[in-house]
């Protein structure tokens, strides 16, 4: 019979935990087993540099490791020559020193075993047994179900390396959050549209532009470090910044503009402005006249748009709904309509996203100075190896094609075909994860638990005991970028650049790179051929000379840029442009949506609304922290400890709530946060709403700065809205109130 | 010669980058910081205003905190940066006491410290870690009798505030609005 | 608000850095202050005879309440082993250094004149070494000139401690010139409480009481001026006020200090002066409680008041 997987808490054995102990008080500044002298600031010279580009998170910015003379990481900056950062981190990267010294880190492999008495528990392990234990997993599963049924959950550099080893293995069934969580909306509206993806980073020319338009980007409180730069120049440039936020946000305060929309009615909105522009007759002619295909279609369509109408639903005064309209189109095409990042909102956000995208189009804001650029990468030729092998299906086929629009894989999708009541027609047996942690990325709890209770094997790689190291059952830990070589960085942006990721300094406890793991993983099932080399060092060393530098001159400059070969960054005036779409023209009518059944137009559905005491529940990040990441990572820690529920005073006073109290959150769904949060009241929030910085409420207790601080929003995202059109998972359809007592106390009064 | 900061209130979001930046350029111990963010928030929805603020000490001209300290320890630089000279302190926590932007601190090995305008970086021609970190260029630094420094640039032409003028501290942060 | 999470150990949320040491140092400086300062007057004005608890029983407090005071000072600092650096040099723009160096002086003065004394107080008492004997003499010769010297350091004593406080203008309930006036009055008469509680000779009590009641008189004027300053101040004046009113410290000033410590032993003073037999120690003991609670009561809310948010 299987037993069901229990959530092992990550929990020290014996002795070391002691030596742990007396460590972490060294190591937190009490200095108590070392001289009381302080250690003076070290100068640059006495120290070492080494570039490396951050993984804290995936703007991937590239700087200067400095290590001391004793062996000490003392401070990471940015690398000026980088266009990412401009020699410039974001907090999180200056603080990633926190994530080398945090003493809570995985250290070693760990095997889950089962008692006598049925509880589990993780056993640590060397790493030939947990890495043959894996091996063995795999082929196992190849033998039974083919490789296949072995699906992948990644992210980041981490997920890069897992992805090259489940492809030569013969599995194309992985999913990333980032899709389907994230940014997928925009991927299927912008390539229908524009027959390109916005990519990341996302190629904005908010440095140049005249006008920002912001709905759904929180520039500022999330720290896409080259937009807030630019958008700091932007301010400097006294360019107009139009944001649309139910809440009072950082850019919002920094904004011309600021539309405090109703939550679930942006669609209004955009669609409201496509009809001033085109009936005030101030769209871009020159340019939709070019490139552009469906303008009668579109005219027509949008012709009761008008912003009365929008006003009704939005709220949004129709003069102010005219007036930014008249904005943008004055300062066309040096327009950016940011497409957003985080867009799975209500289920029917790809349609928003192409209203997005139509307005881009309108205003001709496409590979134009000051509106989205024409990025490009540098192509990195792959190291030697044989071709992948094909796999029989993918993760395209798991459910009949059924988001044949979608680009990635879906992890929601993932999820239900490793449970087998769900009849997928492909079942998923295995999973192996790297680089996210899934119970606080993914919407709908209960799905992500029956799956991983369902699947036969998972195997986690990570470097801190996150919550998905509890469903494991190898867990492997990995040593973080400031540890190791990764891929080297090649990613898009105005000008073609690469960076260098070496380690500074050796990994901590047992922990190892991802290359080496995937290595031996790999040379355990016979493909050698795809790991040909002994050190990852070689693999750059080699790519970086085909393009025309080496390893060793990487390791002095840390970023080198080359010259575009795709044209200019920009469209010419007049210039012939052919868009990679079916008719080669920007798709205002979208051929590809009519094709597949969906609306090639966009239209505004009503979702639903709050009941009654309860208020919806939209999230959004804190500067200082990226995600669930780094909640536990000392520098960030001491910046934010825990996140807080924004109330607005009107809400409170109703309620009787102070700020500062604690409260748990019911949601609509009748499921309570395991953990209170503390009550922030403020005029920032609408009345109807409350507001909550994601990452928080941390359930293992081997966090030990992280663990039941705060509470958890994704928690509270039970009710999930499917985008019908590439299967985003719409999330900020759940409602929130309050529970001023314990809930757990309250249950044991009640049973007594 | 006379250092200043200027801190721009318009494009500062608040990030902390500054704060983090500080504490691994001089070491602060983790749980103190030698400066900090303040969000202020004015009006009701919707009708709102919003600024943020990197504060830190403010090397006074006229610093009660070198003024009331009892062995010389809190001293004043040439450049107008005030210093704490460890071996000198006594950790009475007067001048803790005398700051009214609650500036120091008693340093977990007993002495008194606080923001020092990184004077080992400017002492080298550099900015302080908090200025060359800051992502979105608010941190302006320099010798205010220089018309050329950046700090001088930056409160050409803007209007500044400068935090409890009516404390007579004669503070050197100047908020630009 | 601080958004950055700035949670540093006694300075957020309110600054608390000074605790019970500072004001029970506060307190005892000034009953040392009190007792030195009759016992040097009463000497001057030559009533040696009629004033014995003033000028020799009761000036053995001092030392001990002096020392006591400093290792309270002492166990305050958080760099201990540097203290000496106190002693390297005089600042005179921080009343910290005047209060250091008058320390330093007013101690083992306070400790002669009890010694130079002993042998009047306890007869067989003998100095055992001739440079000591020779030493005695030599203060008891003279002793006016010893008295004055003490007089001046003892006023400094007492008020160095309201002017300490008073220079913080970013202490708002501290930052009023009347503190150090306060101060001082008030450890003038927590000392003479001490002395009247030692005494055993009536007449000296009455001098003592009837000082004490101009005393307490002059303390209650100054407590209400200084309210008055704060209800007419700023506005960080006028927070400082609300703490007292209505706020944590309503209680304890109002009842302890000043209905227990001063306007309720005054009456009892008054009753005593009047024929009414009060048992001594009972306005004695609130007024020295009373000099202790507002001690206590102006470093803890002292330290609350704030310039900024």
């Amino acid at each position: 019979m299987k037993t069901r997987r229990q959530f092992i808490k990550i929990t020290t054995v014996g002795a070391g935990a002691a030596a742990l102990g007396l460590y972490s008080l060294k190591v937190s500044g009490l200095n108590l087993f070392e001289s009381k002298k302080e250690e003076e600031p070290a100068s640059d010279e006495e120290m070492t540099a080494t570039p490396t580009y951050c993984e804290v998170c995936f703007w991937k910015c590239a700087g200067w490791t400095y290590v001391d003379k004793k062996g000490k990481i003392r401070k990471i900056i940015g690398n000026k020559e980088d266009p990412h950062s401009k020699g410039r981190l974001c907090p999180r990267g200056t603080g990633g020193i926190g994530m080398y010294y945090d003493n809570d880190r995985l250290k070693t492999p760990l095997i889950r075993e089962m008692r006598k008495d049925g509880s589990q528990y993780f056993r640590k392990a060397g790493w030939s047994e947990a890495l043959d234990k894996v091996a063995g997993k795999m082929k196992e599963v190849a033998g039974r179900y083919g490789p296949e049924a072995f699906g992948l959950f990644n992210h980041g550099t981490p997920g890069g390396h897992l992805e090259h080893l489940m492809r030569a293995y013969g599995s194309e069934t992985n999913a990333e959050p980032a899709y389907a969580q994230c940014r997928g909306p925009r991927s299927a509206a912008y390539y229908a549209t524009f027959g390109a993806f916005i990519g990341s980073p996302e190629c904005t020319d908010i440095r140049d532009t005249r006008c920002m338009v912001l709905i759904g980007s929180h520039i500022g409180e999330n720290m896409h470090n080259t937009q807030v730069q630019e958008m700091s120049a932007a301010i400097d440039h006294k360019a107009t910044i139009i944001t649309v936020d139910p809440r009072f946000s950082t850019a919002a305060s920094k904004s011309t503009f600021w539309l405090p929309i109703k939550p679930a009615t942006d669609i209004a909105l955009i669609l409201a402005w496509i009809h001033v522009l085109i009936y005030e007759n101030i769209y871009n002619k020159e340019f939709v006249h070019k490139y552009t295909f469906g303008f009668d279609e579109l005219k027509a369509h949008v012709k009761n748009m008008t912003p009365e109408w929008a006003y009704g639903i939005t709220t949004i005064e129709p003069d102010l709904i005219r007036k930014t309209a008249r904005e943008m189109a004055g300062f066309a095409p040096a327009v950016v309509i940011h497409p957003g990042r985080h867009v799975v909102w209500y289920g029917d956000d790809t349609q928003r996203e192409r209203s997005l995208a139509i307005l881009t189009a309108l205003l001709g804001a496409w590979g134009k100075r000051g509106s989205l650029y024409l990025p490009e990468a540098v192509h990195l030729p792959r190291f030697p190896q044989p071709e992948y092998p094909k796999p029989k299906w993918g993760w395209k086929d798991l459910n009949e094609r059924k988001f044949s629009l979608a680009t990635m894989g879906i992890t929601t999708e993932i999820m239900k075909a490793s449970i087998p009541r769900y009849n997928y027609k492909h079942q998923i047996k295995a999973w192996l994860t790297g680089g996210t942690n899934l119970p606080l990325s993914m919407p709908d709890k209960k799905l992500f638990k029956e799956a991983a209770e369902a699947v036969e094997f998972i195997a986690v790689m990570d470097t801190m005991p996150m919550e998905v190291t509890g469903y494991a059952d190898v867990v492997l830990p990995e040593a973080t970028y400031l540890e190791r070589y990764d891929f080297i960085r090649a990613a898009q942006n105005r000008i073609p650049n690469v960076a260098l990721r070496m380690p500074a300094i050796k990994p901590r406890f047992d922990s190892k790179p991802a290359w080496w793991i995937t290595k031996q993983i790999g040379e355990r099932l016979g493909l050698h051929a795809y790991f040909n080399y002994d050190d990852y060092s070689e693999v750059i060393d080699w790519q970086l000379k085909q393009i025309g530098t080496s390893l060793e001159e990487m390791k002095t400059i840390g970023v080198k840029s080359f010259p575009r070969q795709s044209g200019p960054l920009y469209i010419g005036n007049g210039e012939d442009y052919e868009f990679n779409t079916n008719t080669g023209k920007v798709e205002l009518y979208s051929t590809d949506f009519a094709d597949a059944g969906f609306d090639p137009l966009p239209i505004y559905t009503p979702h639903p609304e709050p009941p009654q005491n309860f208020y919806r529940l939209i999230y959004g990040r804190a500067p200082m922290h990226t995600f669930s990441r780094t909640q536990n990572n000392h520098f960030l820690w001491d910046l934010m400890k825990e996140n807080s529920v924004w109330v607005n005073p009107k809400v409170s006073s109703l309620w009787g709530l102070k700020d500062g109290q604690k409260v748990w959150l019911k949601n609509q769904d009748g499921i309570t946060t395991s953990f209170p949060v503390k009550v922030r009241i403020t005029e920032r929030v609408r009345w109807d709403t409350v507001y909550m910085v994601h990452g928080f409420g941390h359930s293992d207790k081997k966090l030990t700065r992280a663990y039941g601080r705060g509470a958890s929003d994704e928690e509270m995202i039970t009710r999930v809205a499917e985008d019908p059109i590439m299967g985003g998972t719409g999330m900020r359809g759940n409602f929130i109130t309050f529970i001023q007592e314990n809930p757990e106390v309250k249950r044991k009064e009640d049973k007594a | 010669m006379r250092y200043a900061m200027a801190i721009d209130t318009k494009k500062c979001v608040g990030c902390a980058d500054c704060v983090v930046a500080c504490q691994t350029e001089n070491n602060v111990p983790h749980g103190y910081s030698r400066d900090w963010i303040v969000e202020n928030v004015a009006g009701t929805y919707p009708n709102l205003n919003m600024i943020f603020r990197s504060e830190r000490c403010n090397q006074c001209n006229n610093a009660p905190c070198v003024r009331c300290c009892p062995t010389g320890a809190s001293h004043i630089v040439e450049g107008g940066i005030v210093l704490v000279t460890h071996d000198d302190c006594i950790g009475c926590s007067a001048c803790i006491e005398a700051c009214p932007y609650d500036a120091r601190y008693i340093h977990p090995d007993g002495y008194v410290d606080k923001c020092t305008f990184c004077i080992q970086r400017v002492d080298k021609g550099q900015n302080p870690a908090c200025v060359d970190v800051c992502p979105t260029y608010s941190l302006h630094f320099g010798d205010l009798d220089d018309p050329n420094s950046a700090v001088s640039k930056a409160l050409k032409g803007r209007s500044w505030y400068v935090l409890a003028p009516e404390a007579g501290t004669e503070p050197q942060l100047y908020y630009l609005t | 608000m601080i958004v950055s999470g700035r949670n540093i150990p006694g300075i957020d949320p309110y600054l608390n850095m000074w605790h019970w040491q500072i004001a029970l140092y506060l307190f005892l400086g000034g009953l040392a202050a009190g007792i030195l300062f009759f016992a040097a007057y009463f000497v001057v004005r030559g009533k040696e005879k009629e004033m014995p608890a003033t000028v020799k029983w009761a000036t053995i407090i001092a030392p001990v309440v002096l020392v006591i005071g400093l290792a309270a000072l002492f166990s305050d600092l958080y760099h201990k082993l540097y203290f000496w650096r106190l002693y390297t040099t005089i600042r005179f723009t921080s009343p910290m250094s005047w209060g250091a160096w008058t320390l330093m002086l007013i101690t083992p003065l306070s400790v002669v004149w009890v010694a130079s004394y002993l042998k009047e107080m306890f007869p067989e008492w003998d100095w055992k070494f001739g440079f000591l004997n020779s030493f005695e003499k030599w203060v008891i010769k003279n002793r006016i000139s010893f008295a004055w010297i003490m007089m001046i350091l003892s006023i400094i004593l007492g008020v160095y401690t309201g002017i300490l406080l008073s220079a913080f203008n970013a202490r708002p309930l501290w930052n009023t010139s009347i503190l150090g006036p306060l101060f001082l009055v008030s450890g003038f008469s927590t000392g003479l409480a001490a002395i009247m509680w030692v005494s055993n000779n009536e007449h000296e009590r009455r001098v003592l009481s009837k000082i004490d009641l101009i005393f307490i008189a002059i303390e209650l004027f100054l407590i209400i001026h200084l309210f008055m300053g704060f209800m007419a101040g700023t506005a960080v004046k006028l927070e400082a006020f609300k703490l007292f009113l209505g706020g944590p410290f309503t209680v304890s000033f109002w009842v302890f200090v000043v209905l227990l410590g001063l306007i309720f032993p005054g009456v009892l003073e008054i009753l005593e002066l009047s024929g009414y037999h009060v048992p001594r120690w009972v306005p004695a003991f609130l007024i020295l409680f009373g000099g202790l609670m507002f001690r206590f009561v102006m470093v803890e809310a002292g330290q609350i008041t704030r310039f900024l948010y």
